[in-house]
């Protein structure tokens, strides 16, 4: 009885500290000044969300989360901010206005969805995690096949436009530079 | 205690909030990005917690995994933008590129 | 098992051999090799480190090919399968990477290999002084990869990708000598036109699997997921259920999965089954094929078709052989291989292989039958009057193909497959002894740099060549400038001689058994839609032209006019690796007639027809005309007596000395329409030009000009007041538009609160 009941707790510990940290690093991302420090709690907070997955049997989804999301989009989320700024010179929120109406409109937000979150019956049904990477295997190649097939089209269209956009901006540079060159002669 | 599935429902709509209050207030382009990426995430822990409480199926997994394929073309492409506008407009702020204004 | 009564035909007994997929490893492995070091060794080591590789793997392919073949030859088995790995795997449909060596296969495999290896030994005298020496048998060795698993693949999607792969490297070797436009455009050319008939090919693939799809897994009987599979056994058999179990003899499963696998399929179309209440026999596959209806075509008629036109592309049949001419362009290897021996007869494998689908459309068949004698007389009669060396041998090719297709499609499988066998011998022989010509002429070339093969029909302009049009001095393959030549060189002559013979269809070699036998079967079958009679006159007419043409080539380069002085100091015998290969061909042209002695002679059946019986369906019914030895024996002697008349012609006119010359000319003048338009190819490049390319570009520009004065007008003029008031409109409007990013995110926000809201309140 007492290993039952060491065991939820430890369970119910994880949950909390996994929340915590993804609520921690929002806020972070919320309220830091520095765009940089911004996007290392986003990396916590994705890090939680992870842990979270993990924690609801969702293994595959977890790792994804880990690889592609961190390993992947924040990378490219941070190059972005490397790129164009010198950091913590620009002021990096609004006015004090802007953020009072935010914050007054957030906590309604907020509030209807806990509203609704508690007030709703959920019909759960309590089930065993198995490993899910087979059945989402076999999933995307069958039930899932047309939207697989669609998401990859997307991804590629948006990465040849992203491209087309970053290509057109260097030869805009390459322009700018030779200007400055003659400019000089 | 036992962790249900309002549990989840609630640190999502935490996270939602944030996010959006990201996206509200943050004039700088790439922060307003992380927001984005913030309610995307709250939105797959939605999607993965039904998943694994509501239904036995594996739905909320995929629509997950769509989700971070979609983050990152949107992550590609933002910054594509946020790079075209930098060069053009010299700033990342985005109160300072209101040409659009009407 | 279940108390059903379940029949199947013999299909070969099957025996797995793992390593014969290694034939296609080697080319793959020598084109790997020679494409992306060919350059640096090249450089490094000289070409012949290059051919070496290039020759090894083949030599490799070759032996792995005879050993499959004495495989099949000596043990009972006949069909080996050899598994390398699995490649798609979803669900129930699982396609491995399988190659397939039965009667038919390993033959093509031979001709493949064999006379692919003896075309890359003379490709080494041939191209040796081309600077791209790496790249042209790194071409070869993908071309021989590709054809192999085309002809080997076990599945669909194997022979899809051959189909395509060989394609791809007739492109590339077409125009192997990009950088002159003319050479370019005819790769170009026969990429376009092959793509038609890809089409018709794939369209009908999906038709096919899309006919069964419904009756795949879907078994009244048998849980599928539990059982795959069942057994059929032989109707004599009388064993108990018990016994079907356990004995391995005379047992075949006939699987009811999704499969692309060929020997699967056939099995499902063969498999007949009868049902355990009412006692009728029902094939449960073919029927779906043969009763299902496309807008009111049965759906075996179309799919068949549409293979059929795809045969049409690859195998340069009308309406789709226009490419083919063209092709010539080439390296002459290249035409010889690819253009002759290989590529081109991939239709008549494709036809042969599937004949089990094609039997079930006796309409198909027919049309099969009527286009290849009308091809074989078409490409024939614009034979005769070409003046240019390859592309008297390219029609003669397309001429060819008729007869094969004619084989095919009056049933006559093996003839069909025989013929290819010997054609691939004596047009690779006749091929490579024109190249041997060419290259000896090719100092004509050497005098003037400028450009001037033959016209391709490409251009936007046609010319309207005339008879009297001059030769170009300096065109190497233009046969009025040569003349004489059999007394520089001999070996190349006496070749040339015995493909000729083989070709035109004397007894002494291989060709005449295999067109005769293929005229026979027109004549004798009862099963086409058109009576045999017509069939085997439009055919017999055309090896009369063959015939002629073939000699009228032989005599204009090797007799006529004594070779000029240019000639004698530069022309020269070819060297030694263009004669031995030579020689073995030539040879080849006449010892396979053994295969093909027909019945009549020998009184039992021709031993190709043996080897390839346990795998084509029968489709010739035998009518009264069908047993009648005595008008088997009055056909062949027509035969010969055809093939001498045409070279008797032939010899008449271009045998020799001035007077044959007048006669030439008188000849000419009195036939000058015939001629015309014969010269001109009926004008059919001309005609396509006109119609189809022309017609899509005035489509074009017809939807350009409507674009402009309708559509134009109705947005510019009559919405111009509609306008106005939008601006109006969104003067008001664009008030909301701040330009900040963060306020319309509240705006979403905001929305959606409220939308939730609403909801709340209103349900």
């Amino acid at each position: 009885m007492m290993d039952l009941i060491s065991q939820i707790t430890v369970s119910g510990l994880m949950f909390w500290f996994l929340a915590a940290v993804t609520i921690v690093g929002g806020l972070g991302v919320a309220l830091s000044q520095n765009i940089l420090y911004s996007g290392f709690c986003l990396m916590i907070t994705l890090i939680g969300v992870a842990g979270l997955y993990l924690f609801l049997g969702a293994d595959f989804v977890g790792a994804v989360q880990l690889i592609v999301y961190i390993g992947g989009i924040l990378v490219v989320i941070l190059f972005s901010v490397l790129l164009t700024k010198r950091i913590g010179v620009d002021k990096t929120t609004s006015s004090w206005m802007n953020r009072g109406v935010s914050v007054l409109g957030c906590l309604a937000l907020l509030g209807m969805l806990l509203f609704s979150v508690t007030k709703a019956t959920w019909r759960v049904t309590e089930t065993v995690s198995t490993p899910t990477t087979a059945r989402i295997g076999d999933g995307l190649l069958r039930e899932y096949l047309f939207p697989f097939e669609l998401i990859s089209v997307v991804l590629l269209m948006s990465l040849v436009g992203a491209m087309v956009l970053a290509r057109r901006a260097a030869k805009d540079n390459s322009g700018q530079q030779q200007d400055s060159i003659e400019r000089l002669q | 205690m036992n962790i249900g599935i309002e549990h989840y429902l609630i640190v999502s709509s935490f996270l939602f909030v944030i996010g959006m209050y990201t996206v509200a207030t943050r004039r700088h382009a790439v922060a307003i990005l992380m927001g984005v990426e913030l309610l995307l995430n709250s939105a797959s822990i939605n999607f993965v917690a039904f998943s694994h409480f509501v239904e036995g199926g594996i739905s909320g997994y995929v629509f997950s995994l769509f989700i971070i394929v979609l983050a990152a073309a949107e992550a590609a492409v933002a910054l594509a933008i946020v790079l075209s506008l930098f060069r053009n407009t010299n700033t990342v702020d985005v109160t300072e590129s209101v040409t659009l204004q009407g | 098992m279940s108390a059903d009564a379940l029949y199947t035909v013999a299909i070969p007994k099957l025996v797995e051999l793992d390593n014969l997929w290694l034939i296609v490893l080697f080319p793959f492995l020598g084109a790997v090799i020679n494409g992306l070091l060919g350059r640096q060794l090249q450089a490094k080591f000289g070409k012949s480190i290059i051919h070496y590789i290039a020759i090894g793997m083949m030599l490799c392919s070759f032996a792995v090919a005879i050993i499959a073949f004495a495989q099949i030859l000596t043990a009972d088995d006949i069909a080996i399968v050899s598994q390398a790995f699995p490649m798609i795997d979803i669900g129930w449909l699982s396609v491995n990477f399988a190659l397939y060596f039965d009667p038919l296969s390993v033959v093509l495999a031979l001709i493949i290999t064999g006379i692919g290896t003896l075309i890359h030994v003379y490709s080494t005298g041939y191209m040796k002084d081309d600077p791209a020496y790496w790249r042209f048998f790194c071409y070869l060795n993908l071309f021989i990869f590709s054809m192999l698993l085309l002809v080997l693949g076990d599945s669909f999607v194997l022979m899809f990708f051959g189909w395509e792969g060989v394609g791809l490297c007739s492109y590339l070797l077409i125009g192997f000598w990009y950088k002159d436009m003319k050479k370019a455009t005819a790769g170009f050319k026969a990429f376009v036109v092959n793509r038609i008939g890809d089409f018709a090919f794939i369209t009908g693939l999906f038709f096919l699997f899309w006919g069964l799809g419904g009756h795949w897994n879907q078994n009244n009987n048998y849980d599928v997921h539990s059982n795959r599979s069942y057994e059929a056994i032989p109707v004599a058999s009388d064993a108990t259920s018990v016994d079907r179990l356990t004995s391995q003899d005379n047992k075949e499963l006939v699987s009811q999965m999704p499969s692309v696998v060929f020997r699967d399929i056939e099995k499902q179309m063969t498999l007949s089954v009868r049902s355990a209440e009412t006692g009728a026999i029902q094939k449960p596959f073919a029927d779906a094929l043969t009763e299902q209806t496309v807008g009111g075509i049965p759906l075996v008629f179309l799919i068949c078709f549409l293979f059929f036109l795809g045969a049409c592309g690859k195998s340069a049949q009308i309406p789709l052989y226009v490419w083919l001419p063209d092709a010539m362009a080439g390296p002459t290897p290249v035409s010889a291989l690819i253009h002759a021996a290989t590529m081109v007869t991939a239709g008549i494998y494709m036809i042969v292989r599937l004949n089990f689908l094609f039997v079930l459309s006796p309409g198909v068949m027919t049309v099969i039958a009527l286009v290849g004698a009308c091809t074989a007389l078409f490409a024939a009669t614009i034979g005769m009057v070409q003046h240019d060396l390859k592309k008297v041998l390219a029609y003669s090719t397309i001429s060819q193909l008729g007869f094969m297709f004619l084989g095919v499609g009056v049933g006559a499988w093996w003839a069909a497959v025989f013929h290819l066998l010997t054609h691939a011998c004596f047009k690779a022989c006749l091929f490579l002894g024109a190249g041997s010509v060419i290259h000896s002429m090719g100092f004509l070339k050497s005098h003037d740099k400028s450009d001037d093969t033959e016209d391709n029909s490409i251009q936007t302009e046609p010319t309207h060549a005339s008879v009297e049009e001059k030769p170009s001095p300096t065109d190497p393959q233009d046969m009025r400038n040569m003349g004489g030549l059999g007394v520089i060189m001999s070996h190349t002559r006496r070749t040339y001689l015995i493909a000729c013979l083989a070709i035109a269809g004397f007894p002494v070699a291989a060709g005449f058994y295999s067109k005769d036998e293929i005229l026979w079967k027109a004549m004798s079958n009862g099963q086409t839609f058109i009576p045999g009679w017509i069939l085997w006159s439009i055919g017999f007419v055309a090896a009369g032209c063959t015939s002629f043409y073939m000699f009228r080539s032989y005599y204009m380069v090797f007799y006529g006019a004594p070779p000029s002085e240019q000639c004698q100091k530069h022309a020269h015998e070819s060297p030694r690796s263009m004669i031995h290969v030579l020689w073995v061909l030539a040879g080849a042209s006449i010892v396979t007639a053994v295969l093909g002695l027909p019945h009549l002679i020998t009184g039992v059946d021709a031993i190709f027809a043996q080897w390839l019986a346990p795998m084509t369906a029968p489709f010739v019914s035998t009518t009264g005309v069908a047993s009648a030895a005595w008008l088997e024996g009055i056909l062949i002697v027509a035969s010969i007596g055809i093939a001498v008349i045409g070279w008797l012609i032939a010899k008449h006119f271009y045998h020799s000395t001035h007077a044959s010359m007048e006669k030439r000319q008188q000849w000419y003048q009195q036939f000058r329409l015939v001629h015309h338009t014969l010269y001109n190819k009926y004008w059919i490049d001309e005609l396509y030009q006109m119609t189809w390319v022309r017609g899509f570009k005035s489509l074009s520009h017809g939807v350009a000009t409507v674009d402009k004065f309708v559509v134009g007008l109705v947005i510019n003029g009559g919405s111009k007041k509609l306008g106005q008031a939008f601006h109006k409109f969104a003067q008001v409007l664009r008030l909301h538009q701040t330009g900040y990013v963060n306020n319309y995110a509240y705006g979403i926000a905001i929305g959606t609160v409220v939308l939730v809201l609403v909801a709340q309140a209103w349900f």
